[in-house]
């Protein structure tokens, strides 16, 4: 059993398949996924270990099952088996196991609890082999298997039924009028025609509402046209996260479709690092051709914004520090639009020792902030996260993903930790000037 | 047909023809399986692909200095037997006498002193592999039964050429017969075995590693990210 703690049990189980039909809906979707970049990864893998220095979870306890290639192990045996150059060979002498019910659930924790698909292992691995991207294809599997994490799976229901974990599209007009009442602000919403939709994250439709009035306040400023849409509001896509490729495309399309029909011509997403990846990198896919809108991130639009001189703000002259969101910056490549807007609010940026594209992950990515099963796991990156932070002596700790925001409340909660993590969205939108 | 001349004709061959063939069947199965363009519009500034994949390829060569002690020893012991057994393999008189007889091909030799230590080097680097395999709990986890084998194919016929060594590359050249034959035939065999092995195994990642970085550096470079 691979769970540490014998009293939680390390996997779960979705809907009433039989065990024989779970195997084989996750052989089938890891077939599906076995392209050419794919199968070279798998190929190319020479079982060094160095993934294994790259892990926050292995780094912090030091367990070899969480080596970032080990769990992949269930989807690389379903290649060489069913996919791979000599796979005859290799099923006709019984070379590599095929995986089996027991498989697909030990390795469930390895898969969903213990990887954030941060992509750091990519990083240090002498083969460049992008394991975020296979854990993430190997998800699909465990999800058409119903062999996900139960937390995560309700979250999945309430998404396919709300088109949001956190909100049915009919509250979002109340939503959006509480919060503009709240912070003073108008939040359109379910506009006919707008130059610009604005997505929320999950939390912000929740906890983090005054990230909507900052939007709002910044985008106001600015005198564009632009919207939020019941049609598509929350871009988080817990589809991306759970391995639900239908409610991925769902959700993406629920964004591209609205932008298309208000005529927008931009989308802007939250401070959210899995609606990055899912809308900013994949939405084409989903949508089979080169998208008819812009996406960009709420950091990239900020960081715009300044540059171009359409706002200007106030500088706060204080030293500062920044986590990088994984998705944000290592996997999207905007590790240089947050410094820029850290540097006009007049910050002194003191960087982690792990910082840029090779910083760690805060440890609750990919849906391990909502696993609470991995709970565990996450305070223990936290403790180290915190020692970095601390280390950098900066009196403020910024960010630009709200699921690292919460990932690190929940841990400072825990840790009994007083430093607040701020947004650099809230803190461009309380520093405008003029 | 004594040993010497079935190592020195069908096994030869034989063992040739697998490589060939088995490596390119192999290379193909993976490159020719479907691919998926990648529609969405590329970072402002982002490399052309293909110099975004030449990127990768390179800074594969060396740890980010972030990564420091973690993957600086396993590096090092990585090029050290990689050097090491070129150095052997494309350097050694008698190799290149070898190669000339099968290819036509030739080249200058390196002194003897220079194969001696570069074979130690890297029978010694493949030591501490190997140590490291049985000892680490992470490789001990992620190991399969293609790293051993793959580890005792490369290190036989550095071992059995090593057995053969006994008079400088010169006198060996300057003479026209086998003094050792079934040593030598041994050694042979032991590249040949290899040769066999290579298409099936790990050993492929030699031409592998090129596309594996290579596709990395396109999807990450088109993001703006160098990997």
């Amino acid at each position: 059993m691979i769970a540490s703690d014998p009293a939680i049990p390390a996997f779960d189980k979705q809907d009433g398949q039989s065990d024989e039909a779970r195997v084989e809906a996750a052989m089938r979707s890891f077939v599906s996924e076995f392209g050419v970049t794919t199968a070279l990864h798998l190929e190319s893998c020479v079982r060094c270990g160095l993934c294994a220095e790259a892990c926050h979870f292995y780094v912090t306890t030091g367990d070899a099952k969480y080596t970032p290639v080990y769990k992949l192990e269930p989807f690389r045996r379903a290649y060489f088996r069913e996919a791979s150059p000599f796979a005859p060979l290799v099923r006709a002498l019984g070379l590599v196991k095929k995986p089996g019910i027991v498989d697909l659930e030990q390795w469930q924790e390895l898969i969903y609890d213990s990887c954030t698909m941060c992509g750091r292992c990519t990083l240090i691995c002498p083969m460049g082999i992008d394991i975020a991207e296979l854990v993430k294809e190997a998800r699909h599997g465990m999800f058409k298997a119903g062999l996900l994490p139960d937390r995560l799976a309700l979250m999945d229901r309430t998404a396919r039924q709300w088109g949001s974990t956190a909100t049915p599209g009919e509250d979002l007009p109340d939503i959006l009028a509480e919060a503009g009442r709240s912070y003073g602000v108008d939040i359109p919403c379910d506009l006919d025609s707008a130059d610009i939709l604005v997505t929320a994250a999950s939390a912000e439709l929740s906890e983090h509402t005054k990230a909507l009035a900052d939007a709002a306040k910044i985008l106001n400023r600015i005198g564009v046209k632009w919207t939020m849409h019941q049609g598509g509001f929350d871009a988080s896509n817990i589809g991306f996260n759970n391995g639900d490729m239908e409610l991925q495309e769902r959700l993406t399309r629920a964004l591209i479709d609205t932008a298309v029909r208000i005529g927008a011509k931009t989308v802007i997403l939250p401070e959210c690092g899995h609606a990055y990846g899912a809308a900013r990198w994949e939405a084409a896919k989903w949508y089979g051709q080169a998208l008819p809108v812009r996406i960009i991130h709420m950091t990239e639009f900020l960081d715009e914004l300044i540059a171009s001189g359409r706002i200007r703000v106030n500088r706060i002259g204080e030293t500062a520090t920044f986590h990088d969101p994984c998705q944000i910056v290592r996997r999207g490549g905007l590790e240089a639009a947050a410094r820029r807007v850290l540097a006009a609010l007049g910050f002194e940026l003191i960087e982690l020792k792990d910082h840029g594209v090779t910083g760690y992950c805060c440890g609750g990515g990919g849906g391990v902030v909502s696993n609470q099963r991995a709970t565990t796991l996450r305070h223990k990156v936290f403790e180290m996260k915190q020692q970095q932070i601390e280390a950098t002596g900066a009196k403020r700790f910024v960010t630009s993903c709200g699921q690292c925001r919460i990932t690190f409340e929940m841990g400072a909660r825990h840790a009994h930790w007083d430093k607040p993590t701020e947004s650099l969205l809230e803190l461009v939108a309380d520093n405008l000037a003029g | 047909m004594d040993l010497l001349t079935f190592a020195r004709g069908p096994a030869l061959v034989v063992s040739l023809a697998v490589f060939v063939l088995g490596s390119l069947w192999h290379l193909a199965g993976v490159l020719l399986r479907p691919r998926m363009p990648d529609l969405s519009p590329a970072r402002q500034g982002a490399p052309e692909k293909w110099l975004g994949a030449l990127r990768a390829v390179k800074h594969g060569l060396w740890p980010r200095k972030e990564f420091g002690q973690a993957a600086l020893g396993s590096t090092i012991n990585g090029y050290v037997f990689h050097i090491g057994l070129a150095l052997v393999f494309f350097g050694y008189a008698p190799h290149i006498a070898f190669i000339r007889r099968v290819i036509g091909l030739s080249w200058p030799a390196l002194p003897d002193l220079v194969m001696y230590l570069a074979a130690g080097a890297s029978i010694v680097s493949l030591l501490l592999a190997l140590g490291s395999r049985l000892l680490n709990p992470v490789l001990g986890k992620i190991s399969n039964l293609d790293d051993i084998i793959t580890w005792a194919i490369v290190i036989l016929p550095i071992l059995t050429g090593m057995a053969v060594v006994a008079e400088p590359s010169a006198a060996v050249l300057s003479r026209d017969r086998v003094i050792y034959p079934v040593p030598l035939a041994i050694h042979l065999l032991t590249l040949e075995l290899l040769l066999i092995w290579f298409p099936f195994g790990k050993l492929m990642h030699a031409f592998l590693f090129v596309f594996s970085r290579g596709a990395t550096g396109l999807r990450f470079s088109h993001r703006g990210v160098e990997v």
